[in-house]
């Protein structure tokens, strides 16, 4: 091998790995840089097959945000995913959070094992469990109400958290507490106030991950919420921005958009401890 | 000389908040119990659905045997379904597994604007399902699809050529493949990303003054060692494909004429919209074989970290 | 055999001069060490000779052949990393046969190459385990079969022993000495160990922030050190340090002795309040500042047992250094000055 060949290998690999690099950004982001545009065409200009559609070929509008937000009922949409997210992250930190720790500081060989099952619950899809829960949640009297999705939620959230949780828990070395104990105070006590307040990464990180399955999840959305103005964004926009056989795609490009774009900018910063946890000890 | 805790309420303490057989158990047990009636109570009463004759608006509900699944059997379409179902996972994640594992060894080591990059790919997996979906309706339109304006633009199309992505049964499952791929490569992308970052860089620097090139450092180093967490990212992406509806739901309804109904997808149309609660539950239990061999996979390699 | 060679190297990352302009050579058959605390830029230098980091400005001839842009596997050089790296999912054997597989040499000859490298570190049993049921000493010997395996003109060792126990660490350094003499392959061998380079080395090069301080034999380091960095990197106790105008006075702790031992006329002699003894077995420490001085001048003196002259704390007593035995540094350059010597 001659030092030109050599050199010209290196450049040609650090070339190709940018190559697939643009090549899948741009097949991943694609659909949303399509989302983008069609937001802002004018509808001439969006339904003129003879148009270049890359481009702008009127100025652009505002108008199918305006129409989304003042003719259609998302801003409730998003209220009511919201109300739904908050009450549903309380539910699970309450939950998740003295269950990970105990998982983390438990001694005996099947904690492990019953973090991992733990975690399972979480891949059971709705879509076994929605059937029968129809009818719980009608005999319930939750029928129809956010408080249907408020009860049922957790039952996945509560799972991934767990085990998120639990693999947080695990870092913060135990001598922390063991001095808090020698100190005076007890195993809870230590917990509470010695581990809680160092543990605000690993909380937001639950935080983040149940909201973002909350705005996710459409297979109960769907089936237990028929009045159109107790939908989630998930569920609303695709059922109801369609009337008969017409489809108002600015407005429901732009309302897809906000829904995702914000969240996702959240998730990426926390992304490394979300990996952490579906790593499932694969890579330790 | 030590004070110790003396009188009735020291003790009381000491016994719950520092015993940690007490303790622990304590603090799982309101996880575990919601758990267990969220997610236990319905699959049970899923599996009594399925052999009953229970309806939306049914009151009482009878015992009837395997009769639904009599019904569920001799269906074509839960058949169609069932072959759809395995075709669309099969395919979607053999091209996910491909796709990850070449975009993740594209994404090791520093390049600039690696947060934008890293951003953008999540993008499809980060987005509620059912808005990603849409963005993909309106792609393949069949009026107005970007692709087949694209395709014919380049010159792929011909003028009597206008593929309607949605109206077609073949097109149409081949749209939803492309929809479970573009959506489960980011996820299965960044967890391959952490297997190769575990690999010890001192393993490549080995393999380099070995001698290896690029394909042998690949496929006998790299590829071996990153085999477990391939796994578990193909696993999810299997579970997370076979028991999906939305994709479905959004695309296609299932049509045309229930070609790419997938089992998850019938089972809703079935239960829910058809209020044959009993035949719905039926069918979704064919999901649960599927899950139940990854649920054991997974479960041997927490044993398998435990013991190494 | 071969030489090794750099040339004016320099290694930046960001604003940071890993290396910063070495030049060096390394001759046939040499076991040369690169000594030096951690972050002197030894490791940097090794994996720029290897080719695992491309240098900023500079060359590296191997065989007088300059390698500079070439790939590792192009420089026919061996490795053996401080971890061992061995690859954990392939056998001893497959590991110890992975460079020759790498090359497309025919799977008979791959057998017996294999098998002689085994047998040369007597590792024959161990070939069909995998590397976590081996010991840290079984694995070292491992790194070691698979370096030698192909038979190449370098053998590059980062640090080898440093994850072995200390009892095992000598017996290695012998064993490692022993069959670089017998294949008589260039080695270089990088360490933060100044004893094990001591014992090691045919040269040493000292490095120190990215530069080579000196590079001699174990002999000329030890007495001749170049400046101060080196007076006192190496030795175990370092050199002793005595300011006078514009220089420093160095000598080693062995030849600060007191000066009933050492009556020698011509020497210089110094009063030694001593803060602390140390009994080691072979020889005593005897720690304390030179009477009368400010700053406070601390100076170590090494006794070795079998004199048994009386030394106890907070006394004060008049020790010698014999005028031989003392080098001049100068105290803004710390560079020896020459002639210091008598």
């Amino acid at each position: 091998m001659t030092p030109a060949t050599a050199r010209a290998r290196r450049l040609a690999t650090r070339a190709g790995y940018g190559a697939i690099r643009v090549f899948f950004v741009v097949l991943l982001a694609f659909p949303f840089y399509w989302m983008l545009i069609t937001a802002f065409k004018t509808n001439k200009d969006l339904y003129n097959t003879a148009n270049n559609p890359y481009l702008f070929n009127a100025p652009p509008t505002l108008e199918h945000i305006i129409v989304l937000f003042r003719d259609t009922l998302f801003l409730q949409w998003l209220a009511n995913t919201a109300f739904v997210g908050v009450l549903v992250v309380a539910i699970t930190l309450v939950l998740a959070v003295p269950a990970g720790y105990a998982l983390a500081r438990m001694t005996g060989p099947w904690a492990q094992t019953l973090g991992v099952a733990i975690f399972l619950t979480y891949l059971v899809p709705p879509t076994i469990l929605f059937i029968p829960f129809s009818r719980i949640v009608a005999q319930l009297g939750v029928q129809d109400t956010l408080w249907s999705l408020v009860l049922v939620y957790p039952s996945f959230t509560v799972p991934f958290c767990t085990w998120l949780l639990m693999g947080f828990f695990k870092t913060i070395p135990r001598d922390l507490e063991d001095a808090a104990m020698i100190d005076g105070l007890s195993r809870l006590g230590a917990f509470l106030k010695v581990v809680m307040p160092i543990s605000l990464a690993g909380i937001l990180t639950a935080v983040i991950f149940t909201f973002t399955l909350v705005t996710q999840e459409f297979v109960y959305g769907v089936t237990f919420i028929t009045s159109s103005s107790s939908y989630t964004v998930s569920v609303g926009v695709p059922t109801f921005l369609v009337r008969g056989d017409v489809y108002f795609w600015g407005s429901m490009m732009a309302a897809c958009l906000i829904a995702s774009v914000p969240i996702a900018l959240i998730y990426n910063l926390f992304v490394d401890r979300f990996v952490a946890g579906f790593t499932v000890g694969a890579v330790k | 000389m030590i004070a110790l805790p003396a009188g009735g309420k020291g003790r009381a303490r000491w016994s719950f908040v520092d015993n940690e057989r007490r303790l622990w158990p304590a603090m799982l047990a309101p996880a575990i119990l919601y758990i267990a009636l969220l997610v236990g109570v319905p699959f049970v009463l899923s599996l009594f659905y399925s052999v009953s004759n229970a309806t939306v608006g049914s009151r009482s509900i009878q015992f009837v045997g395997l009769e639904n699944f009599r019904r569920i059997v001799e269906s074509g379409t839960f058949w169609l379904s069932l072959k759809n179902t395995v075709l669309i996972t099969v395919v979607s994640q053999f091209l996910v597994i491909v796709c990850a594992n070449i975009l993740a060894l594209a994404l090791t080591g520093e390049f600039r604007g690696k947060w934008l990059v890293r951003f953008l790919i999540l993008l499809p997996w980060v987005a509620p399902i059912s808005l990603g979906s849409i963005g993909w309706l309106w792609i393949f339109d069949s009026i107005y699809s970007v692709i087949n304006w694209t395709a014919r633009a380049v010159g792929l199309l011909g003028p009597h050529e206008w593929p309607i992505w949605l109206g077609e049964p073949t097109l149409a499952k081949t749209s939803i493949i492309i929809v479970n791929v573009w959506r489960i490569v980011p996820l299965a992308t960044v967890i391959i990303l952490a297997g190769l970052s575990s690999i010890p860089q001192d393993i490549h620097d080995a393999a380099q003054v070995d001698g290896a090139g690029f394909w042998r450092h690949y496929f006998e180093i790299t590829g071996p060692l990153i085999m477990p967490i391939t796994l578990v990212a193909l696993l999810f992406g299997i579970i997370f494909t076979f028991t999906d509806m939305i994709v479905v739901f959004v695309l296609t309804r299932g049509g045309p004429y229930d070609t790419t109904q997938v089992i998850a997808s019938w089972a809703y149309f079935t239960g829910i919209q058809g209020g044959d609660l009993a035949g719905g539950a039926a069918i979704s239990l064919f999901l649960f074989p599927v899950l139940a061999i990854v649920a054991v996979v997974f479960l041997l390699f927490a044993k398998r970290a435990e013991v190494t | 055999m071969a030489t090794v060679e750099a040339r004016r190297l320099v290694k930046l990352f960001d604003d940071v001069r890993a290396v910063d302009g070495i030049d060096l050579l390394a001759r046939q058959g040499e076991f040369l060490v690169l000594l030096g605390p951690s972050g002197c830029g030894k490791t940097t230098l090794m994996r720029m000779i290897a080719g695992l980091e491309h240098p900023t400005s500079g060359d590296i001839l191997i065989d007088g052949k300059v390698v500079t842009e070439l790939p590792p596997r192009a420089r026919n050089i061996a490795m053996v990393f401080q971890s061992y790296a061995l690859y954990p999912h392939l056998t001893v054997a497959r590991n110890i046969a992975f460079p020759l597989r790498a090359v497309g040499m025919p799977k008979p000859d791959i057998r017996k190459k294999v098998e002689w490298a085994a047998q040369m570190f007597g590792i024959e049993r161990l070939l069909d385990r995998k590397p976590r049921q081996l010991s840290g000493g079984e694995r070292q010997r491992v790194a070691l079969a698979r370096a030698v395996v192909r038979e190449p003109v370098v053998f590059l060792l980062d640090e080898p022993l440093s994850n072995l126990d200390a009892k095992l660490r000598n017996s290695a350094r012998d064993e490692l000495k022993q069959f670089q003499r017998k294949l008589g392959t260039t080695t270089i061998y990088v360490t933060h160990d100044q004893a094990e380079a001591m014992g090691l080395g045919d040269r040493i090069a000292v490095l120190s922030e990215g530069r080579v301080r000196q590079i001699g034999t174990p002999h000329d380091i030890y007495l001749r050190p170049a400046d101060t960095f080196v007076a006192t990197f190496i030795g175990s106790p370092p050199m002793n340090l005595v300011a006078e105008g514009k220089t420093w006075l160095g000598f080693r702790p062995e030849a600060f002795l007191p000066r009933e031992v050492e009556p020698a006329a011509d020497g210089i002699v110094f009063p030694f309040r001593v803060t602390r003894v140390e009994y080691l077995g072979a020889e005593r420490l005897v720690y304390g500042v030179i009477d009368g001085r400010t700053p406070e001048t601390h100076v170590i003196s090494k006794i070795p047992t079998n004199i048994r002259t009386e030394i106890a704390a907070d006394g004060v007593y008049d020790f010698v250094v014999r005028r031989q035995d003392i080098e001049r540094f100068d105290r803004d350059s710390g560079r020896r000055i020459d002639g210091g010597s008598a």
